[in-house]
C-alpha cells in the first residue's frame, strides 16, 4: 500500500518535473518582458516578475510596427482559415458521401499531394506571385492556402463517421440537392471537426514563417513571425525588447490552445493513429 | 475506422453511401460517358476542383518549373540559359552543400534520438499515470503550437554567452562559461535543443495513444507467464507501437532535414558574413538555409532549384532507410 503510494508520488514528481520545463520558457520569457535587459544581466539573474513590462512595450512599438504586423497576420489566419474550412469541408464531403467516376483516382491524387515538399515550389511559386503582382501583398499567403490535402482528408474521414446516410437520405427525398444536403444536414453534423480543423489551420498560418519570409518583402508591411526575426536581428542584444515581442506575439494563440485543449490533443492523435 | 478500411470501402461494392444517396445510382453508371457524368454529377466535381486548381497553380506547375529551372542558369530578371545537368555537377563538387548536408543528418541524429527516446518514457508514464493527466498532456502539448520563431528567439537569449541565463547558472556554480552560439558543436546542441523542446511532447501524446489501444489483457497474460517490467517492455509495448513509432519516425526524418527556421534566426545576425550564414564556420547550416541563401539571397534560382531536388532525394533515401531500419529492428526483437 505504501509502496504503491510511494511508487506513484515518484511517478508524479517526475512528471511534473517534465511538464516545468516544458512550460519554463513561457515563464522566462514573461519575466524578461517584465525586466529591464540591465536587470537581466545581473548575477545570479533576476528570476521574478519585475515592473518594466509597459515600459519594455513601449519600446517594442516604437521600433517595429507591431501591431501592424499583428493586424497582417490576424487577417492572413482569419481569411486562410474560412476559406479551408469551407473549401476542405465541401471537397471532403463529396467525396466521403458520393459516388462519381474519376473519384478513385482524384482522391489518390490528393493523398499523393502529401509527399511533394514545399522546398520544391517555392521559387517558381515566389515567380508566379511576381508575374501576377502579388509580391508583398497579402493575396500571396492568403490564395495558395486557401485548400490544403491534409484538411480533405482528415474530414472526409471524420465526415464518414459523423453524417448518418439516412438522414442525407431523407433530405434527398425531400428534393434537396447536393449543395443544400451539404449545408442543412453536413454542416451542423461535423461542427467538432470543423473546430479542430480550424484551430490547427488558423496555428500554423500563424506561425508561419519561410513563405512569409521570401514573399513579403517590404520592410514596412511584414507578418508577425518576419517581423519578430527582424527585431531580433536588429536589437539583438536588447533581449527584454525582443522576448517582449516574442511574447504578445505567442500569448494570443496559447490561450486558444489551452481553451481547446482537451478536444484538439484528442483529435490530434486520433489523426496521427488513422496514418 | 483507419484509413484502410475506409479506402477499401470506398473503392470497391457501393457502400451504405451510396445506397443512402441514391446518385450513385447502379454500378453501370459509373461508366457513362463523361458529358453525362458532369451533367449528373457536376456538384461533385465543383467541390472538389477548389483543391485541384489552387494545387496545379500553386503546386504542381511550379514543381516541374523547378525540375525545368535546375538544368538553366538564370538570376531572375535575364534570360535563361540552358545549361544542361551543369548544375548538379557543380553541386557534387560543392563543399559548402556537402558540409549543409552533412549539419542537417548531424542535427537530425542529436534531435531525434533523444527525442523519440523520451517520448516514450514520458507516453510510459503518462499511461500509468490517473491523477492530473489533462494537466500533463496541454503541458507536453503545448510546445508544439508555439511559433519556431519566437522559441528561438528565447533559445538565443537564454543560450548567450555574455547574458544569457544557462552560462550565468553555470558562473554562479563557478564553472566557466561556454560559447554556446560559436562554437562548431554547441551551435549543434543548441539547435537539436529547440528541436527537442518542441517536439518531444507531440510525439509523448502520439505514443500514449498507441499505449492505451494495447488491450491490457495482453499484459496480464504475460504477467502470469511470469514477464517482467522491462520484459512486458519490449516484448509487447514497442512490438505492439511498431506502425506508430514508424509513424513518428518518418515524421521527424522528414521535419528533421528541413530544418531551417531554428539557423536562420538563430543567425540571421550575422549580417557581416552572409545573413544565411548559419553561424560561425557553418555550423548551423542546414540543406534548406544552404537553399534559401543561394536561390533568395545570391538570386541564383538555377542552382537554387538544382539544391532543392537534390535535398528531396537526399530525403527520400534517408527516410527509405529509417523505415527499414525500425521496420527489421522491430521484426529482430
Amino acid at each position: 500500500m505504501i509502496a504503491t503510494r510511494l511508487r506513484a508520488a515518484a511517478l508524479h514528481l517526475v512528471l511534473v518535473v517534465g511538464a516545468l520545463i516544458s512550460l519554463f520558457p513561457f515563464y522566462w520569457t514573461a519575466v524578461m518582458a517584465t525586466n529591464t535587459t540591465k536587470e537581466m544581466y545581473q548575477v545570479p539573474p533576476r528570476v521574478t516578475f519585475g515592473p518594466a513590462l509597459f515600459e519594455n512595450i513601449g519600446r517594442l512599438l516604437s521600433s517595429i510596427d507591431f501591431f501592424g504586423s499583428m493586424l497582417n497576420t490576424l487577417i492572413v489566419a482569419s481569411c486562410t482559415t474560412a476559406l479551408v474550412l469551407f473549401f476542405d469541408s465541401i471537397a471532403a464531403f463529396a467525396f466521403a458521401k458520393y459516388e462519381f467516376p474519376g473519384r478513385r483516382i482524384m482522391f489518390g491524387l490528393l493523398l499523393l499531394t502529401y509527399m511533394l515538399p514545399m522546398q520544391l515550389a517555392l521559387i517558381p511559386q515566389f515567380v508566379i506571385m511576381a508575374e501576377l503582382g502579388w509580391v508583398g501583398t497579402l493575396n500571396a499567403l492568403i490564395v495558395p492556402a486557401a485548400a490544403n490535402a491534409f484538411g480533405i482528408f482528415w474530414l472526409r474521414q471524420y465526415i464518414k463517421g459523423a453524417v448518418p446516410d439516412d438522414v442525407l437520405a431523407a433530405a434527398r427525398i425531400d428534393g434537396a440537392g447536393f449543395f443544400r444536403q451539404y449545408w442543412h444536414v453536413g454542416l451542423p453534423a461535423i461542427r467538432p471537426g470543423l473546430a479542430f480543423l480550424g484551430i490547427t489551420t488558423f496555428i500554423a498560418a500563424w506561425n508561419d514563417y519561410t513563405w512569409p519570409l521570401i514573399v513579403m518583402v517590404d520592410p514596412s508591411n511584414l507578418t508577425l513571425q518576419v517581423a519578430l526575426s527582424q527585431l531580433n536581428t536588429v536589437h539583438n542584444l536588447d533581449y527584454s525588447l525582443v522576448l517582449t515581442g516574442a511574447l504578445l506575439a505567442v500569448l494570443p494563440l496559447a490561450v486558444v490552445f489551452v481553451l481547446f485543449a482537451r478536444g484538439f490533443i484528442r483529435d490530434a492523435m486520433k489523426g496521427a493513429l488513422r496514418g | 475506422m483507419s484509413a484502410r478500411t475506409s479506402a477499401r470501402a470506398s473503392t470497391g461494392m457501393p457502400g451504405p453511401a451510396t445506397a443512402a444517396t441514391g446518385r450513385g445510382g447502379p454500378p453501370g453508371a459509373r461508366h457513362a460517358r463523361p458529358k453525362g457524368a458532369w451533367r449528373r454529377y457536376w456538384p461533385q466535381y465543383v467541390s472538389i476542383s477548389p483543391f485541384f486548381l489552387l494545387f496545379t497553380v500553386f503546386m504542381l506547375v511550379p514543381v516541374l518549373f523547378s525540375l525545368y529551372l535546375a538544368f538553366h542558369k538564370w538570376n531572375g530578371l535575364g534570360e535563361m540559359e540552358f545549361v544542361g545537368p551543369r548544375n548538379f555537377e557543380l553541386l557534387m563538387q560543392d563543399e559548402m552543400f556537402w558540409q549543409a548536408l552533412q549539419n542537417t543528418f548531424l542535427i537530425w541524429f542529436m534531435s531525434t534520438i533523444p527525442m523519440l527516446f523520451l517520448a516514450l518514457v514520458v507516453a510510459n508514464m503518462l499511461n500509468s499515470a490517473v491523477r492530473f493527466t489533462g494537466f500533463y498532456r496541454i503541458a507536453y502539448f503545448v510546445p508544439n503550437v508555439t511559433s519556431v520563431v519566437a522559441v528561438t528567439i528565447f533559445f538565443g537569449s537564454v543560450f548567450s554567452t555574455n547574458f544569457g541565463l544557462i552560462n550565468a547558472i553555470l558562473q554562479w556554480l563557478s564553472a566557466s562559461p561556454v560559447p554556446w552560439l560559436v562554437n562548431e558543436w554547441t551551435i549543434k546542441i543548441v539547435i537539436s535543443a529547440i528541436i527537442c523542446w518542441q517536439w518531444t511532447g507531440y510525439n509523448a501524446i502520439i505514443y500514449l495513444a498507441g499505449l492505451q489501444a494495447i488491450p491490457s489483457e495482453m499484459y496480464e497474460a504475460a504477467r502470469i507467464d511470469g514477464a517482467g517490467p522491462v520484459q512486458l517492455f519490449f516484448r509487447i509495448t514497442i512490438p505492439m507501437l511498431r506502425p506508430i513509432i514508424l509513424f513518428t519516425v518518418v515524421v521527424s526524418t522528414i521535419n528533421g532535414m528541413q530544418t531551417f527556421t531554428e539557423p536562420q534566426v538563430l543567425f540571421g545576425i550575422n549580417s557581416a558574413n552572409n545573413a544565411s550564414s548559419g553561424g560561425p564556420g557553418g555550423a548551423g547550416l542546414t540543406a534548406i538555409l544552404y537553399f534559401y541563401r543561394e536561390a533568395f539571397n545570391n538570386n541564383d534560382y538555377g542552382y537554387g532549384a538544382a539544391i532543392a531536388w537534390a535535398v528531396f532525394v537526399a530525403i527520400l533515401l534517408f527516410t527509405a532507410i529509417n523505415w527499414r531500419i525500425v521496420q527489421r529492428r522491430e521484426r529482430g526483437l
